[in-house]
């Protein structure tokens, strides 16, 4: 259902990567790898719709993307390098802004349950500020609890995550495959991901 | 590199290299011809005027470089919505190759609008509004310029730029009005910078030198597109190719 | 759809009041520009008034520009911004959002204070008036216009310089009808004009400039 054909990635002067296609269906998991600057972040960005590809075409059910925006962009949750979070913002505050630019439903009692779940209970009315980074980091991995969209982009997920979080992590994934949901991830490090079935894409 | 690869996305600089290095000559020879006969009609022919004696001669630069500057940026953001509806990649180098010349030419009829002036009404710079106007287009050309110039990817750059050229362009008559609206406001009458009998000779002379400067800008800009598309094409084989042929 | 609108200015605004110190800090500098003014020209009142328009509007055009670099910075950085420009509508219409909440912290304070400062100036109420309404109705464009060059630099050294070049000189046809309104109320001509004019131009820019700014901001986020 995310299908994508003869992609080709120019950053500056050099070609990352040509030809490369996949094509993944409900309860689908890819692995993307690669060395670094093989342009595994350069793919996720063209496969979120932000970098056009030089030629190439991503479809989803079947339709590109391009042609879709507002509706690919509506089944789509895209976690970065960046946390997306505001300093200024509790937690609290954080994840119902990001449902609500988003366009979805969250309550606060589903919020706080999923901070709970996080790790970050009694910390839902501090500024995010005062949190460490591997905190920041948990109040955006919060936003995975509650989604609900069929399609996950995920750029290096357990980064920072001690042992504990890497498995609840893996846990979380597990549930949203077995859901029927998609995900594609970078990652340096192989996690186990216990359910769905697991391809993996190696870039350059 | 294969070769497919290299002809779908080289193939438009690739073959318009060639193409603008033979096109320059005959643009610069046109442009030196024109430019000769603008100069003798302007100098020579041309009657001195009663009321300005000789020095009013400079409109046979000031008006040529006034329409260029204005014409060029129109240019400039005609290759803008080439570029950004079809993305292709002449267009971004073009409206690159284009700014220098635009941004002299708006110069050059800054400078000699002052020129003129201080003989004529006694003072280099009055705020008329075809001055004013020119003054802004000026700092547009620079503001494109700075911009292109500060992105260090230069399709991001062209990109950019182009957006920046179709936002100028929807906004220059609006300046234009406003400024001449705001002179009449504050000056009355002002003083009008071209004079509204004017002898057919010194229309030909006009025309002529009008003729000689876009022969100059194109011929200019070619060769500016030639050296753009070398820099960044550097790495392809037919840049390669191009430079090992010019060692022979 | 416009529901998204409200969110962003929403989410801006929240945001703008967890960090008053940048509000507060624009406004005074207008407040110091302005008043610097005298002591460079002098103090003969009748001059002083004649150039209180034009001294408050490029003021405000140097303030407007002063908060402008924030307007994406904050978001491109933290990550933000990457998920506006994923948010399932039109990024044209957050873009929308932003400019109004960015009206709403710089000029709308502006059009507030200028009442205090023009009468330094020893301005008339009907000039005062008419100075006022014309910030009011005048700074949304500068907001709008300004969103396109914030979206143009985002990112690039020296951006903030970079902004002023490409945003001031299309700032010039709204400093000339808000600053000319009020000559033309002072001189018995009517602003009416003008400020409609304003206005006029404050609902082009706020109806195309952030689909301009969006285009741009899709271009800084390849």
């Amino acid at each position: 259902m995310l299908e994508a054909d003869n992609l080709e990635c120019v950053r500056g002067e050099r070609r990352l990567f040509s030809g490369l296609g996949f094509k993944l269906d409900a309860g689908e998991l890819l692995y993307l790898q690669g060395r670094n600057g093989a342009g595994k972040t350069s793919l996720l960005r063209m496969l979120i719709g932000l970098l056009p590809p030089e030629t190439g075409e991503i479809r989803w059910h079947g339709k590109p993307i391009r042609r879709q925006a507002d509706d690919y962009h509506a089944a789509l949750c895209y976690l970065g390098h960046l946390n997306a979070i505001k300093e200024e913002l509790t937690p609290l505050e954080n994840l119902l802004a990001a449902a609500r630019l988003a366009g979805e439903a969250l309550s606060v009692d589903d919020a706080i349950d999923a901070l709970e779940q996080v790790g970050l209970a009694g910390r839902e009315d501090l500024a995010c500020k005062y949190l460490s980074q591997g905190q920041k980091r948990r109040v955006a991995l919060a936003r995975l609890v509650i989604d609900r969209r069929p399609l996950w982009i995920l750029d290096e997920p357990f980064v920072a995550l001690d042992v504990a979080a890497v498995d609840w992590l893996a846990g979380i994934i597990s549930g949203h495959l077995q859901r029927g949901g998609m995900a594609v991830m970078t990652t340096h490090q192989l996690v186990a991901i216990p359910a769905g079935t697991v391809r993996e894409l190696r870039i350059g | 590199m294969n070769d497919r690869f290299n002809l779908y996305r080289f193939a438009a600089p690739a073959t318009f290299y060639p193409l603008a290095g033979k096109m320059i000559p005959w643009f610069v020879a046109a442009g030196i011809l024109f430019g000769l006969a603008g100069l003798y009609i302007g100098m020579l022919v041309a009657p001195t005027d009663f009321q300005q004696g000789e020095g009013y001669r400079i409109i046979f630069v000031h008006v040529p470089t006034s329409w260029m500057s204005m014409f060029i940026y129109l240019v400039m953001a005609f290759w803008a919505a080439i570029g950004l509806a079809f993305n292709t990649r002449l267009s971004g180098m073009m409206a690159r190759a284009l700014a220098p010349t635009g941004a002299l030419m708006a110069f050059l009829s800054l400078w000699t609008g002052a020129l003129w002036g201080k003989p004529m009404w006694g003072t280099w710079w009055v705020w008329d509004a075809r001055l004013t106007s020119e003054l802004i287009l000026l700092f547009l050309y620079i503001g494109y310029m700075a911009l292109v110039a500060a992105i260090d990817d230069p399709r991001r750059g062209d990109k950019a730029g182009g957006i920046l050229l179709l936002v100028g362009v929807v906004n220059i008559p609006i300046i234009y009005f406003s400024v001449k609206w705001w002179n009449t406001l504050h000056q009355g009458s002002s003083v009008n910078l071209t004079k509204s009998s004017m002898a057919e000779i010194m229309l030909w002379g006009m025309l002529l030198m009008a003729l000689a400067f876009w022969m100059y800008s194109i011929a200019i800009a070619l060769a500016r597109v030639r050296t753009i598309m070398l820099e960044r094409e550097r790495h392809t084989d037919w840049v390669r190719q191009e430079l090992a042929g010019d060692s022979q | 759809m416009p529901n998204i609108v409200f969110s962003v200015i929403a989410r801006d605004l929240k945001l703008a009041m967890r960090r008053q110190a940048d509000i507060v800090s624009a406004l005074f500098f207008f407040v110091i520009v302005v008043s610097l003014f005298p002591l460079g020209i002098g103090p003969e009142v009748d001059l002083l008034r004649q150039l209180a328009p034009g001294i408050l509007w490029v003021a405000a055009l140097l303030a407007t520009m002063l908060s402008l670099p924030r307007l994406f910075a904050d978001d491109y950085r933290d990550g933000t911004l990457e998920q506006l420009a994923l948010a399932p509508h039109p990024l044209g219409l957050v873009v929308t959002g932003k400019v109004i909440a960015h009206w709403l912290v710089s000029g709308l304070p502006l059009a507030l204070i200028t009442p205090v400062l023009g009468i330094q100036f020893d301005l008339s109420t009907d000039a005062l008036l008419v100075l006022t309404g014309a910030i009011l109705i005048g700074t949304p464009a500068l907001s709008g216009i300004g969103a396109i060059g914030a979206a143009l630099t985002l990112g690039l050294r020296g951006g903030g310089i970079l902004l002023s070049l490409l945003v001031l000189p299309l700032y010039i046809p709204v400093l000339i009808f808000g600053a000319g309104a009020v000559d033309a109320t002072v001189s018995g001509l009517g602003g009416e004009g003008h400020l409609s004019l304003l206005a006029a131009m404050t609902i082009a820019a706020i109806g195309f400039a952030p689909w301009a700014s969006a285009a741009a901001l899709k271009i800084a986020l390849e």
